[in-house]
């Protein structure tokens, strides 16, 4: 079928209209159905923020739950400090404070996924400051394992020794605290 | 220093040393987006909460100093006209986004190769400029950059997800990498229309002079990164090293091919557009734009010589309507833009000479 404006296009879009009682049938391309207005030009573009929500939009009802009351529960989710929801997230896709990535955890993975081509965990830079915590953090739980095993093998000597490293190490860190 | 001086001259002053690939990669630039891990983002934040953030920038950042890039400025956005902002936007010292936002303001290098927007999408965007391709030494100098603002900002940051941000594409290094780079064979060519989409399938972006949205006036494209999450900010960068060596190539290839088969065609072009710009007394804002692409071309190809090639990167800022309306001072309707754009390319032109 050939578009009944411009007779070279395939005609793609088909309309009724009625004028006086009359039904018509359009059959029109894309292109002359936009020269002469059936369809809206700016329909054609959506911004990148658009094409997010969207997509965060579509992330939420493709979750496949049985129970309808899981379901009820994951939607309100709710971030302690800024009171932001999950639902107000997926409407403006935008966290309201660093603590909503914790209050919308189980939900957040997907997500990311999708637009992080299938990503979920950072592997770049970890803060200097911060960075030095975490890994006294580490090294602190990684000693406190090895006490117990001395003490449960009666090393009361080495006992003595590791536990020494870790008052120091937590003295150095309450001294960063201050 | 003050913000006459960010305000008067049409290209920054790192823009004049010129860089590697110079003659087709016109600029590099790293951008970070960081926030406060104790302040809600932006986007909802109260006006206290806001003023909080900007104070705090302003007491221990206004005239220091980092490496040598001069003293930072912060700028208030608020003490800016609608004029000021729209020159700042042209010259990239600011987004779009900046000049709307609340209690928002920046914080500029003397040379203004550093502008760290305050209280954009992100509490922090910190961006830094280079002229040319110089990925590598980018990225080393805004990681640098970010370890300095480290010592006094608790980021937002998680173990498993990174560097916390307001929206869910920057998530994880928060970085944008971008290289603006100047196309002209390519697109002539049409070739350009095939590697967008092979670069698009990297996960990176292609868009106009002006970002997201905008169209690439004067053949010249930025061409970025979309993913900030699974992958190091080396990599990142390294994938965009990769795709930007590749379009130099070809776009030197296509030059050649243009020159081989039909140079009397392309000098035609180059110099009637070298005219038109040398005479006209009218021109719009996008024939303007097309025309100095085509006389960069002509200089980076040997053909129009004693000009210099930064004039693209210059007049092209000078010309847009920001600009011109800071330059006369005043509002202008859009037919003494047109007037005044043409009065200034020529006059900027005869100094060539």
């Amino acid at each position: 079928m050939k578009c009944s404006e411009c007779n070279k296009r395939p005609a793609t879009l088909y309309f009724s209209q009625v004028i006086n009682g009359q039904k018509a049938e359009i059959k029109v391309c894309e292109i002359c159905a936009m020269k002469k207005g059936y369809i809206n030009q700016s329909d054609e573009t959506y911004s990148l923020q658009d094409l997010l929500t969207g997509l965060f939009n579509f992330g939420s009802s493709q979750v496949e739950l049985p129970n309808e009351q899981i379901f009820k529960e994951v939607h309100e989710l709710q971030c302690p400090k800024c009171n932001t929801t999950f639902n107000d997230f997926q409407r403006i896709g935008k966290f309201g404070c660093a603590d909503c990535y914790q209050a919308f955890k189980v939900k957040l993975d997907s997500i990311f996924r999708r637009v992080h081509s299938g990503n979920t965990k950072h592997i770049g830079k970890i803060p200097k400051r911060k960075g030095v915590h975490l890994h006294v953090k580490k090294e602190l739980e990684a000693l406190r394992e090895k006490l117990n095993q001395l003490i449960e093998q009666e090393e009361f000597e080495k006992a003595a020794i590791v536990r020494d490293e870790i008052k120091k190490l937590e003295q150095e860190k309450e001294g960063d605290h201050s | 220093m003050s913000l006459e001086q960010f305000m008067n001259e049409a290209i920054s002053p790192w823009m004049r040393e010129g860089g590697p690939e110079n003659e087709i990669v016109l600029s590099t630039r790293i951008r970070l987006a960081r926030n406060f891990q104790d302040e809600v983002f932006p986007i909802i934040a109260d006006e206290k909460d806001l003023i909080r953030v900007n104070n705090f920038f302003k007491e221990n950042y206004h005239q220091t100093s980092f490496r040598n890039y001069g003293n930072f400025e912060l700028i208030e956005i608020s003490d800016l006209s609608n004029l000021e902002k729209r020159v700042l936007v042209e010259k990239h010292l600011i987004s779009p986004y900046l000049a709307k936002a609340r209690a928002a303001a920046a914080l500029v290098s003397e040379n203004e190769q550093v502008s760290v927007m305050i209280n954009e999408e992100d509490h922090i965007r910190m961006q830094l400029y280079f002229p040319g391709f110089q990925l590598a030494t980018a990225l080393e100098e805004a990681l640098l950059l970010d370890d300095w603002f480290e010592e006094q900002v608790d980021y937002a940051y998680d173990e498993e997800k990174g560097y916390l941000t307001t929206c869910p594409t920057n998530v994880g290094t928060g970085i944008r990498a971008s290289v603006m780079i100047h196309l002209p064979a390519l697109v002539i060519t049409k070739k350009i229309n095939q590697m967008i989409p092979a670069i698009n399938q990297f996960g990176f972006v292609v868009r106009g002079i002006y970002g997201e949205g905008s169209e690439a006036i004067g053949n010249i494209f930025q061409i970025s990164n979309q993913i900030t999450l699974g992958k190091s900010e080396k990599d990142i960068v390294a994938d965009l090293q990769s795709i930007i060596i590749k379009l130099v190539e070809q776009e030197r290839e296509a030059r050649l091919q243009l020159l081989q088969k039909s140079q009397t065609r392309m000098e035609d072009q180059i110099f009637r557009s070298y005219g038109i710009l040398r005479h006209s007394r009218i021109i719009e804002s996008k024939e303007a734009s097309s025309r100095l692409s085509n006389v960069r071309l002509g200089i980076d190809l040997g053909i129009i010589k004693n000009v210099s090639h930064n004039i693209l990167n210059e007049l092209m800022v000078l010309t847009q309507p920001g600009f011109l309306q800071h330059y006369a001072s005043k509002i202008l309707t859009s037919n003494e833009r047109d007037v005044l754009r043409a009065t200034l390319i020529r006059e900027r032109l005869m100094l060539e000479q």
